[in-house]
């Protein structure tokens, strides 16, 4: 890997949700549950597990890094020339649960960044793919 | 969200805008006049479309004669490109989504 082609950056969402762990974890480890809030998926909570997560948009392919129930749970999340890692941290507090989620990885190279504009907003650009394709 | 992003995000909203951004980026330097014949609108609506665009830095525009030539200003995507900014705001509604189905969930 070339350090000066890659830049690994991450993303931090915290938030206290009113409910104890145990229930934020069956959520964040059972398929059924997965599917509701985040998308489809194989999800299996043993370690080394591989699995994809399934939206119209397209797949993320997954693998299960780390498993400790009702505190972590840890998996590599690559789309679209993003290789990252997702991370959750449960800790109780006295209003329920302190729910960490961090992301962190790299894109290769600036083409594949430009990949990226189209990851989170297809529907707003339909078309910007192939407009960055043409335009070099 | 940065202010940049948002007339970026606002500019690129509009699909009649949104072509007239891809156009130039497919075939290079136009005029207003050569713009208008394909938007299906008409030339001070086109017009208005590229100030919005040019004030989002996704235009510029030359001057040559009495006439004005604009092209696009692909390196103003750089913002979108960055993942992290799509990503946290994915994060967020998923974070969204998760306390809904937390509320719905049986003991």
């Amino acid at each position: 890997m070339n350090d000066t082609a890659t830049e690994i950056r991450s993303v931090i969402v915290e938030r206290e949700i009113a409910f104890p762990p145990e229930r934020i974890w069956r959520a964040l480890t059972q398929p059924h549950l997965i599917q509701e809030w985040l998308m489809k998926n194989d999800f299996k909570p043993v370690r080394d597990h591989s699995f994809k997560l399934t939206a119209e948009w397209g797949s993320v392919d997954c693998r299960v890094l780390e498993i400790e129930p009702n505190r972590t749970l840890a998996y590599t999340w690559d789309a679209y020339g993003l290789e990252s890692t997702v991370t959750w941290t449960l800790t109780p507090v006295k209003s329920g649960t302190h729910l960490r989620m961090e992301q962190a990885g790299f894109r290769p190279d600036q083409e594949q960044a430009y990949q990226g504009a189209k990851f989170g907003w297809q529907r707003f650009f339909e078309n910007l793919e192939q407009v960055l394709a043409r335009a070099d | 969200m940065s202010n940049a992003q948002d007339a970026l995000f606002r500019a690129l909203s509009d699909p009649t805008r949104r072509g007239i951004f891809e156009r130039l980026c497919r075939q290079g330097e136009k005029t207003v006049g050569a713009l208008t014949t394909h938007a299906g609108v008409s030339q001070p609506v086109v017009s208005k479309h590229l100030a919005v665009l040019k004030n989002a830095g996704l235009v510029r525009d030359r001057h040559e004669g009495r006439q004005t030539h604009y092209s696009a200003e692909i390196r103003a995507l750089a913002p979108l490109a960055d993942w992290t900014t799509e990503m946290a705001g994915f994060w967020e509604s998923r974070f969204d989504a998760l306390e809904d189905l937390l509320k719905r969930m049986d003991q």
